[in-house]
């Protein structure tokens, strides 16, 4: 008992302390922010006492985190420790880049890239709609279906599963997205060419996933299966597409990251003047770096996203699989 | 996801045979199909043709909306054969432009992520701290930020092969961090207990213990960086206004019409992508030779 009481109170003394020192490192950024000047106000560099401020701010930050991710006991420890680093980070950025006057062709300070989110969001909801809504969402929804459907109807054909497979294994070694140019030649300037190359780059994750999914049912379920007298047709429906869901989601995940990359790099091939990729490109070459970092922060945004609703949807779809219950 | 080799290639060769020329026949189809409209109104001015004809203009056009796989073969041996290696006519001279960018980066990034995963098993701070937003970036596409990269390096006034394999360097780092932090931790308790009773020191179990039990976990991530890395290798290529490389010479073509000579550069990039994924499995191979399938 004592033991265990005297353990509670060095634990509660451990967490009282890292709020301590994330306050007083909290205290000591803010003091910060308020003594730096504006950029640009200030010639011939930066003051030797903000410069000392800062690193002594860094020290503090990297002990503030140092002392939060000590902690144990609890779940929301981690993600926080993970979250004040993130802030840690943008705040450095943000103190540094005004503090040492770094160029906005180099690195935008955090608050230009929200300014230029807010400024240009018209401009970025046009390019998400482009890119996201047209060529990824069609794609990505085309290309696992066509994928879950080859998978499933050559389900009884052992000798093209033998024949494909491996063709299809050997695809993730190949540079699909290169197939763009020809895409575009094909399927014009807009939408459709990009939405081509996401179908193509999703397609065989997709097929492979499957045709490993419907062998993942057990023998004894099978054969269980078989003593009710179930058809081909009722065994995949009532047990093995069931059983292949972990499987498909995973493939879909992945694809989701995959036909955000195709997308976006199918237009530095050649696009119309609106999309997420396209305006990476010529804002980058027009170094209107501003622009490109918020177009950057729409595409991180959406593919974290679509992969929280993807995880999401598997625990309510497969909440009965033994690898979701497990977590 | 490579094949799986040795085991059971022999049964396998008859499937696969049978798909690779169903394609290809697909392939043939396809190059009739998507020519014939062309084809009927450059070569025979929309007047009367047989079938025979048709067929042997559109296996031939000399800008074909498909061409044919022998036309891309043919393109591809007379750009290897017809000029030297250093010439940009020929491919293979932008195959090693490519795989040179690509070589250095997987390298780098490789070293990166190999020792970021060992200081972030050793350290508390950074698994809890860095390793969530490294695992969540696998979910954003990285390689969107590289005409960034491409703009930071040459401001700074890099050029050549340094923006291109830095780009290659970043897309091997992430997965081949993720994996080996998961294959450093796989040794079981009961192994570095073992280690413990030995009065190992952290550097020896880390050594005699963590490293040999991490690399089933590094390879297969080996495999999948030094693809990400081709791509993004031919991805830095474009918008410098290259004139060498896959990718550039993508980009060319299709700015030209060349529909041939892409086709056969993409050929050459699937080729170049294999034989990198297949050089880096036969590493595994022979690293991982003394061990028992699993």
């Amino acid at each position: 008992m004592t033991a265990a009481s005297a353990a509670l109170q060095a634990r509660r003394r451990h967490v009282r302390a890292a709020q301590a020192v994330v306050a007083v490192a909290g205290l000591a950024a803010a003091a910060l922010w308020w003594a730096v000047p504006p950029a640009g106000t200030v010639d011939g560099g930066p003051a030797t006492a903000l410069v000392l401020a800062l690193l002594a701010v860094l020290g503090l930050a990297g002990w503030s985190v140092q002392r939060l991710a000590a902690l144990d006991h609890h779940p929301a420890f981690g993600p926080a420790t993970a979250a004040l680093f993130g802030l840690w980070v943008l705040y450095l950025w943000q103190v540094g880049v005004t503090l040492f006057d770094v160029p906005r062709v180099l690195l935008p300070a955090p608050a230009f890239i929200a300014q230029m989110l807010a400024d240009r969001w018209d401009t970025l909801l046009g390019d998400f709609v482009q890119t996201v809504l047209k060529a990824v969402l069609i794609g990505w929804a085309l290309g696992s279906a066509l994928g879950f459907g080859v998978g499933v109807a050559i389900d009884r054909a052992p000798f093209l599963q033998r024949g494909l497979l491996p063709l299809a294994s050997l695809t993730s070694t190949v540079p699909l997205v290169a197939v763009a140019p020809i895409m575009v030649m094909w399927f014009g300037f807009d939408w459709p060419s990009k939405a081509a190359v996401v179908v193509l780059m999703t397609f065989f994750p997709m097929l492979i996933s499957t045709l490993a999914g419907l062998q993942a049912a057990g023998k004894l379920e099978r054969e269980l299966m078989h003593s009710y007298a179930a058809s081909y047709g009722q065994t995949l429906v009532g047990l093995r597409l069931p059983m292949a869901l972990p499987f498909i989601f995973s493939a879909l995940k992945v694809n989701a990251t995959l036909a955000l990359i195709g997308a976006i790099v199918a237009e530095f091939f050649g696009s119309p003047t609106v999309g997420l990729g396209f305006r990476i490109s010529t804002e980058a070459a027009r170094m209107n770096m501003g622009l490109v970092w918020g177009a950057i922060v729409v595409a991180a945004v959406t593919g974290s996203l679509a992969y929280a609703l993807l995880v999401q949807l598997e625990r309510r779809w497969a909440f009965w699989h033994p690898s979701i219950r497990n977590k | 996801m490579a094949a799986r080799p040795a085991a059971g290639w022999r049964q396998q060769a008859l499937p696969v045979a049978t798909v690779l020329l169903a394609v290809l026949l697909l392939w043939y189809g396809g190059a009739v199909g998507l020519n014939r409209a062309g084809a009927v109104e450059r070569v025979f001015n929309n007047g009367p043709y047989t079938l025979g004809q048709l067929v042997a203009t559109t296996l031939n056009m000399e800008r074909p909306v498909l061409p044919a796989p022998h036309q891309v073969l043919a393109d591809l041996v007379s750009s290897l054969v017809d000029w030297p290696l250093d010439s940009p006519r020929n491919l293979l001279y932008h195959v090693a432009v490519t795989a040179q960018s690509t070589l250095i980066g997987f390298a780098l990034g490789t070293l990166l992520g190999m020792v970021l995963a060992a200081a972030i098993v050793h350290s508390r701070t950074l698994d809890r701290a860095l390793l969530p937003w490294i695992v969540a970036s696998q979910t954003v596409p990285v390689l969107a930020i590289a005409p960034i990269v491409l703009v930071i390096l040459g401001s700074l006034g890099f050029s050549g092969v340094a923006p291109k394999a830095t780009i290659a360097m970043y897309l091997c780092f992430f997965p081949v961090t993720v994996a080996m932090v998961q294959g450093l931790r796989a040794p079981q308790r009961i192994e570095t207990e073992l280690l413990h009773t030995y009065a190992a020191s952290r550097w020896q179990a880390f050594w005699l213990l963590r490293l040999p039990s991490a690399l089933p976990y590094l390879f297969p991530s080996l495999r999948v960086a030094i693809a990400a890395g081709v791509v993004g290798a031919m991805v830095a290529e474009l918008p410098t206004g290259a004139q060498a490389g896959l990718g550039a010479k993508l980009l060319t073509g299709s700015y030209y019409g060349n529909t041939v000579g892409i086709w056969s550069a993409l050929l050459m990039s699937a080729l170049l992508g294999l034989g990198l994924t297949l050089a880096v499995g036969g590493v595994e191979r022979l690293a991982l030779r003394q061990r028992r399938p699993a």
